[in-house]
């Protein structure tokens, strides 16, 4: 539906082009033709960026009107709301001017010069370039105005302070446009500018200090900020690192949430379904050369257990979980763990699964789920709920058995993490 | 000799089994499709821990991909519902609802729940007549004389649990079970309930046994449907 908007929206502004540009030549006037045809051109190419940002997924709430924002993102900091990014001159950006606008996406300034909240993520949209954000504006600026005002932020003192920002920016904001590296193809330098800049990935790929900022450019993964989901590291191949996938196979993750060996799942999912599924081919290949290209962090998270041999207190108490997964896992998943390549994942060898950070394989034991809807998966196979059915204990075992399972090693789950994965934030 | 070979290669074939597993066999079926949802909403595991699950099989299709909708775009409010529609087309949704609701399942015995012959009544002049002085309509005038819902999208009221019912109606008074949308019709209805007559109503749908394959009805009197169009419209309530 989604799609099928877009594509009418797309073809509407073509249309509507090719309405003016007749009239305009009809009444002999061509002074302006050229100048309107390229506005339309450009709104249609800032349609496509804006998706390639997932503008939508932070400025809408569900079910709400879209960009009209009122989103309530809730951090450690306090609880930010997305802004109206509408043209509506009272409560949108109607009065926002090309420059200001890049002002904000670059330089982290509102209009009147105030200082953004880097929840707005600055930090990777400076890289965008101005044309790029120009386009933006215009495909923002040909919208709808929705009057809809937004509550305030509620942050927590002192951060409610905003002059404070000065000094985060000086410490960890540095303004500047991508720089493409001569060292690379064109290719990955395409990638690396989708993924570092408007694709803004390192902002749940990363790990962010007590201050909220995320430490480099270099994705090597972390906790999401009010979620119960890790964002695993893109450069570490115990996580998520694609170095020794195919191209072809990390475009297909990208773009349909499902391969013979990993599902998206979460947040993730929902970026899939909102963003990525309609990138361009030649946009999706480049990202995919560029996450192909980082190396492996060394220091990145390991398992957190190695033993060869288990004792056999540990061996039983891993029983007790290997039952339950017989009754409720083992239908989906396989006594093997091997699962249905492509429909349910498996979970022997499963990096998802096995990663130092238990939090994801809580949460879709506690939450299940389904793969996002694309169009090359229409009709994704999904995950039940378990929370509906099993005790915090019995979540505990099942998640420890298949930590540990078919060859799989990784630290236990205790009941208190299965709790501590319940409640707020999804 | 074949006795022989034959007998190496079960062996062999056992042995291969116990090592590697039986490999997964998904059938290409809503019915697999739909397995998150059947773990609560299906027939085995309703006796679990608790019963508050409602029965969507036979549902009108209409309500079904109205409320899927709603709890996706959060206006309904639950959230497990939520997690696992969240990434769900309109087109995926309209499919699970069109599944779900010629899905013909047998109605499980009713639930015994023992009322006095004054709730009895109670229960029965609400249901069939409603109240006019307090513009409370006849459940039956919506939801169908047999009380098994109004196509396109008024759900049936029958097969439900007496807590199910209840958690409903209190969600209604309470401001609407529908997010910021406090003032549809149900919760209107619901608002002008007391404690009693809620309580009359749900033990006796509840109580009521449902045999054979009652369908949903097709009649609704233009001013009731009006009145509701908020929740039986295509669009599922929105602007």
């Amino acid at each position: 539906m989604r799609h099928l908007t877009m594509t009418f929206m797309t073809s509407s502004w073509v249309c509507a082009a090719l309405f003016w540009g007749c009239i305009v030549f009809a009444a002999d006037t061509v002074v302006d033709e050229p100048k309107r045809a390229t506005g339309m051109q450009q709104a249609v190419h800032g349609a496509y960026l804006i998706r390639v940002g997932n503008c939508m997924g932070c400025h809408t709430t569900k079910g709400g009107q879209p960009f009209a924002g009122g989103r309530r993102l809730s951090t450690s900091f306090g609880i930010f709301v997305t802004p109206n990014i509408t043209p509506d001159k009272a409560t949108g950006i109607g009065l926002w001017s090309e420059e200001d606008f890049w002002q904000a996406l670059h330089q982290g300034k509102s209009r009147d010069g105030r200082l953004l909240y880097p929840a707005f993520p600055y930090t990777e949209y400076t890289k965008v370039t101005r044309q790029d954000a120009n386009a933006m504006f215009a495909y923002l600026q040909s919208l709808p105005p929705v009057s809809q005002s937004n509550p305030t932020n509620d942050i927590f003192f002192p951060y409610n302070f905003r002059p404070l920002l000065a000094i985060w920016r000086a410490l960890y904001f540095k303004a500047g446009v991508y720089e493409s590296d001569q060292s690379h193809s064109e290719d990955w330098n395409r990638g690396a500018y989708l993924v570092q800049g408007l694709g803004h990935c390192n902002a749940c790929h990363s790990t962010r200090n007590v201050l909220g900022a995320s430490q480099n450019d270099a994705l090597t993964g972390g906790q999401i900020m009010g979620m119960n989901w890790y964002a695993p590291s893109l450069s570490a191949q115990l996580e998520a690192g694609v170095g020794d996938w195919s191209i072809e196979e990390i475009v297909a993750l990208l773009t349909t949430g499902i391969t013979k060996r990993a599902v998206a799942s979460g947040p993730m999912a929902t970026v899939i379904r909102q963003s990525l599924q309609y990138l361009s081919q030649e946009d999706v290949h480049a990202m995919a050369v560029y996450l192909k290209s980082l190396t492996e962090n060394e220091s990145g998270n390991a398992p957190g257990v190695r033993f060869s041999v288990m004792s056999g207190s540990l061996r039983r108490h891993l029983d007790l979980g290997g039952q339950l997964y017989e009754k409720y896992c083992q239908t989906c998943h396989g006594s093997d763990g091997k699962g249905a390549p492509g429909i349910y994942p498996a979970l022997a060898g499963n990096r998802s699964v096995i990663m130092k950070s238990p939090v994801n394989a809580i949460h879709s034991v506690l939450n299940g789920g389904y793969p996002p809807t694309t169009a090359a998966n229409p009709k994704p196979y999904g995950m039940p709920p378990f929370q509906q059915i099993l005790r915090n204990e019995e979540v505990a075992l099942v998640v420890s058995y298949i930590r540990n399972a078919w060859g799989n090693r990784a630290s236990l789950v205790t009941a208190v993490d299965v709790d501590r994965s319940k409640g707020e934030g999804y | 000799m074949l006795r022989f070979i034959l007998s190496i290669f079960f062996c062999i074939t056992a042995i291969a089994n116990a090592y590697g597993g039986t490999p997964v066999v998904v059938p290409d079926t809503m019915a697999e499709r739909v397995k998150a949802c059947t773990i609560c909403h299906g027939a085995e595991d309703k006796a679990g821990r608790d019963a508050y699950y409602p029965r969507i099989a036979g549902k009108t299709q209409g309500y079904l991909f109205n409320q899927l909708r709603n709890f996706r775009d959060a206006r309904r409010y639950y959230q497990p519902m939520a997690i696992l529609l969240e990434n769900m087309s309109d087109e995926y949704l309209l499919e699970i609802a069109q599944y779900f609701s010629s899905l013909q399942l047998p109605y499980p015995a009713p639930e015994q729940i023992h009322m006095q012959s004054e709730e009895i009544k109670l229960a029965e002049r609400l249901v069939y007549s409603g109240r006019q002085e307090k513009n409370i309509p006849a459940c039956s005038a919506c939801h169908g004389d047999n009380l098994m819902g109004v196509e396109p999208a008024i759900p049936s009221l029958l097969g439900l649990s007496r807590a199910y019912i209840t958690a409903q109606l209190g969600g209604w008074r309470n401001g609407g079970i529908m997010r910021s949308q406090p003032s549809d019709c149900m919760s209107k209805i619901a608002k002008q309930l007391t404690d009693e007559e809620v309580n009359a109503i749900a033990k006796w749908l509840a109580s009521q046994s449902v045999s054979g394959e009652p369908s949903p009805s097709h009649i609704l009197l233009p001013e009731l449907a009006h009145r509701c169009s908020q929740n039986i419209l295509e669009n599922g309530g929105t602007k």
